[in-house]
């Protein structure tokens, strides 16, 4: 790779070389390639949108962009000459500055503090606390954003932690700045407010990566748009030009009749039922869904929308204020988790590192976990030790458990066995209700067509199948049933043939960004 | 933990460091450190490798043993006891001077003093206990403070009962048989200490409850969403605990013949040092019962070894600090090996 090729794979149009660009980068994982040699470019004053599914590589371009982790192969470019960035701080130091959707501010200080957090002016070895707040209201002002630079960050709403986080970039002279779905949790005024921003900022000559699943945001501020799938570079298109259908059937153009299994679906008896449910915390208002035997529902909608929420209400994780959940015909609302499982409703957590496995045990525990209480696992109140090694081993061969080591560590597998640990915990005992959070993410594309096929297994089997997913295409073919959430309420329920088609899709970004 | 040789890091030379690494990747430090000191001490003394010596320090080495079973529970669900050396003080205080009272009333009734006496030592122990338990199990305050705050509570308590003057005035049956007693030419404290050790083994190992403090350890969320208690779980955690120290101190009430605040002292320091050299996870999750009656029979071992090789007292305290960081740095490299192996 020479430089030639990276004004070759830039500056088509300008004809000089870009600002920032990759040739051929990759980034292995344990198990994963995340990024499959991927040439990218981003030229001065451009918003360069970065389009794809969950896990399609975007977050870990910006990632090795930002500085947070090198590359496994491939070359970085910036103004024209290769360059290694070794951290976060020699990005920032290139004027290359991001703002991801996980926060990096520390509660406990001030704005002005995080602000300058690790570049703190300084006179003769003290901190020169004046002119902190001086230049730190001065960036604020020009950003517009309705922030006190002496209030702490903790007492801030997420949409303000949000701008802090913007602001921060713009404490040194900037000349990339990537933001990971900037907007999620700003209201409409501060998404023009920072749509603004940026028209401001590209004007001097500073190029933008945007992460985003809005449309309306493509067409709003995007020049062009590169769209990645399953680690790979599968288009850069202009944005102006750019099909909505286009763009769908790029994101999600996989074999999807491989990945995704036909399921014959034959709702019978109401098995949960939702009745206008609000929580305490208020992040889930008068929802009401239900579930059948045989099918399987969808609750699609952001992060946060609510579509998690009411499902971890009912399962009596987080507390009810009014309304009911009625487990085959019973109420249960504000029963415990233990009680609801033995009930037979099963709740599968998102995140299985933070809510669900315990990493340094073995699978075979972690598998028991939830049905320590009944044979084969016990017998008589003490442990079947043989009894629970059998059973979860029959299950570790179920869900193809590679390598099949039930008594190593749940830590040594790759992520898409340990998903697999998490699932087969379902089987442990008999369940009626399965609710599934996020089921696939980051597991590659091999683990998520075998846990497709075990819950359409379950489903035919004559279980109800809650599916909370934030990967559309997953709703999309293994739903029956979908309830769109936002900010805590229902927007929509679409049936059977609404589904499954792209223009459906569309009509969901719409949907979600309204 | 076996897999190690499954990520093909080193799989090639099998040589004798790959055997020793593998011993210390799966076991911990403990067993190089057992030899090491081994060793050492045969080397320094002659009485050390002796079968009396070696009596001597299983017998020595019951109380530390027994309290670091305890101090085991509270560190599987990720967190510590600081107040075990309360509870033995106080434990040996109350213990002995409700023996002492009831004895002077009925000094006929000498077996009956005993009895009641030991109830209310273990009972007044592990009150402490049920204190830690509330606070960190109800009110979600962190281990650290609630159970420094309660050491400092309960020393104060029993300096306050006593005055800080041994209580003296038990039947001598009582040191007697639980202190100096032999059955069929073994200690009686080591019959007590081997019980505890084979209960808590079945207990952990064989109850859902005792899987429930690994789960606690391992990952509190997924316990919860497993259905488990583990508010309970916490609780109790700590109510054993101090049980566990209350028992260790009536045998040490029992061995010293007086009940005394000060008492225990030291306990806190080893007993931790006992279960992480046994490689228990200061992270909550992980740990063995078995290898921590070793790591507390290590300790007692090197205090003897260097009691034998005239090493000054105060030096020993030295030592046994550097054993505990020693095995701490042992534990994070073994770790960070580990993960390594994994990328």
């Amino acid at each position: 790779m020479t430089e030639t090729d990276a004004k070759r794979a830039g500056g088509s149009l300008t004809g000089a070389a870009p600002l920032l660009g990759t040739t051929g980068i990759s980034k292995h994982y344990p198990g994963v390639l995340a990024l499959d040699r991927v040439d990218f470019t981003l030229r001065a004053g451009e918003v360069h949108v970065l389009f794809g599914e969950n896990g399609a590589g975007k977050s870990t371009l910006i990632s090795i962009l930002a500085g947070v982790q090198p590359p496994t192969a491939g070359e970085v470019y910036f103004r024209g000459r290769p360059i290694e960035i070794e951290s976060v701080h020699h990005a920032r130091s290139l004027g290359i500055s991001a703002v991801f959707q996980e926060f990096s501010l520390v509660p406990q200080m001030t704005v002005e503090e995080n602000l300058f957090l690790g570049a703190e002016i300084v006179h003769g070895g003290v901190l020169d606390k004046r002119a902190l707040r001086a230049r730190a209201t001065e960036i604020i002002a020009r950003l517009g954003f309705p922030l006190r630079p002496e209030r702490r960050v903790e007492q801030l709403t997420r949409a303000e932690q949000q701008m802090v986080e913007i602001a921060k970039a713009f404490r040194s002279d900037l000349s990339v700045l990537i933001l990971d779905e900037p907007t999620a949790s700003l209201t409409d005024r501060e998404t023009e407010q920072l749509f603004a921003l940026i028209d401001q900022i590209k004007a001097e000559g500073v190029g933008i990566i945007y992460i985003t699943h809005r449309m309306q945001e493509i067409r709003r501020i995007g020049d062009r748009i590169t769209v990645l799938r399953d680690g790979r570079h599968v288009a850069t298109l202009d944005a102006a030009s750019a099909e909505d259908d286009e763009l769908v059937r790029l994101m999600t153009g996989r074999v999807i009749s491989e990945l995704f299994p036909k399921i014959r679906f034959s709702p019978g008896e109401e098995r949960l039922r939702v009745e206008r449910l609000t929580t305490s915390d208020r992040s889930v208002s008068d929802v009401s869904l239900s579930v059948a035997s045989g099918e399987i529902i969808g609750l699609a909608g952001l992060v946060g929308s609510g579509k998690s929420e009411v499902m971890r209400a009912a399962f009596g994780v987080d507390p009810v204020a009014s309304g009911r959940v009625i487990l085959k015909g019973e109420d249960v609302t504000g029963a415990s988790t233990r009680d609801l499982l033995a009930r037979g409703l099963f709740y599968v957590p998102p995140d299985r590192r933070e809510e669900g496995l315990m990493m340094m045990r073995s699978c075979r525990e972690n598998i028991a976990l939830p049905s320590l209480d009944r044979p084969p696992f016990s017998r008589g109140g003490f442990l079947d030790r043989a009894g629970e090694a059998r059973r979860t081993s029959q299950l570790a061969d179920r869900m193809n458990l590679q390598p099949p080591l039930i008594e190593r560590a749940v830590e040594f597998f790759s992520g898409g066995n340990q998903q697999k640990v998490l699932l087969a915990r379902c089987l442990t005992r008999p369940i009626d209700v399965f609710v599934f959070d996020e089921p696939t993410v980051g597991v590659d594309v091999g683990t998520r067509a075998a846990i497709y096929a075990f819950i359409r297994d379950l489903c035919e089997a004559g279980a109800a199948v809650v599916l909370i997913s934030s990967d559309l295409p997953e709703i999309l073919h293994l739903t029956n049933r979908v309830y769109v959430f936002y900010r805590g309420r229902i927007q929509a329920e679409l049936l059977g043939e609404q589904i499954g088609q792209e223009n459906v899709l569309r009509h969901f970004f719409e949907r979600e960004a309204a | 933990m076996t897999a190690r040789r499954d990520t093909g890091a080193d799989a090639p030379r099998r040589g004798v460091l790959y055997w020793l690494k593998a011993v210390f990747l799966r076991l911990g430090v403990l067993p190089f450190l057992l030899v090491v000191a081994v060793v050492v001490f045969w080397l320094l003394s002659d009485n050390f490798l002796t079968l009396r010596n070696l009596t001597n320090v299983v017998r020595q080495s019951v109380y530390l043993m027994i309290v670091s079973l305890g101090q085991m529970f509270a560190l599987l669900t990720g967190g510590f006891d600081l107040s075990v050396g309360t509870v033995l003080a106080i434990t040996s205080v109350v213990g002995a001077s409700v023996m002492a009272t009831v004895y002077a009333g009925g000094p006929d009734a000498a077996f009956l003093a005993i009895m009641v006496g030991i109830l209310a030592g273990v009972a007044a122990g592990t009150l402490i206990g049920v204190c830690n338990g509330i606070g960190v199990a109800v009110f979600g305050v962190s281990p650290f403070i609630m159970t420094l705050g309660m050491s400092s509570v309960g020393f104060g308590i029993a300096l306050f009962l006593t005055g800080g003057v041994p209580v003296y005035g038990m039947p001598v049956e009582f040191g007697e048989f639980f202190g100096f007693g032999l059955i069929l030419g073994i200690p009686v404290p080591i019959y007590a200490a081997a019980v505890l050790v084979v209960l808590t083994w079945l207990f952990v190992n064989r109850t859902r409850q005792g899987r429930y403090f690994y789960a606690v350890g391992g990952n509190v969320k997924a316990a919860k969403l497993s259905g488990i208690n583990t508010r309970f779980t916490l609780f109790i955690t700590y109510v054993l605990c101090a049980f566990l120290a209350a028992i260790a101190g009536m045998l040490l009430t029992a061995r010293l013949d007086t009940g005394e605040a000060n008492t225990g002292a030291s306990m806190p320091l080893e007993s931790i040092a006992a279960c992480v050299i046994a490689g228990v996870s200061l992270r909550g999750g992980v740990g063995r019962v078995e290898n921590v009656a070793l790591g507390a029979l290590f300790i007692v071992l090197v205090q003897n070894g260097m009691n034998l090789a005239r090493i000054e007292s105060y030096l020993q305290i030295v030592v046994l600090g550097a054993l505990l960081i020693l095995a701490v740095i042992a534990d994070q490299l073994r770790l960070r090996y580990i993960a390594g192996a994994r990328d």
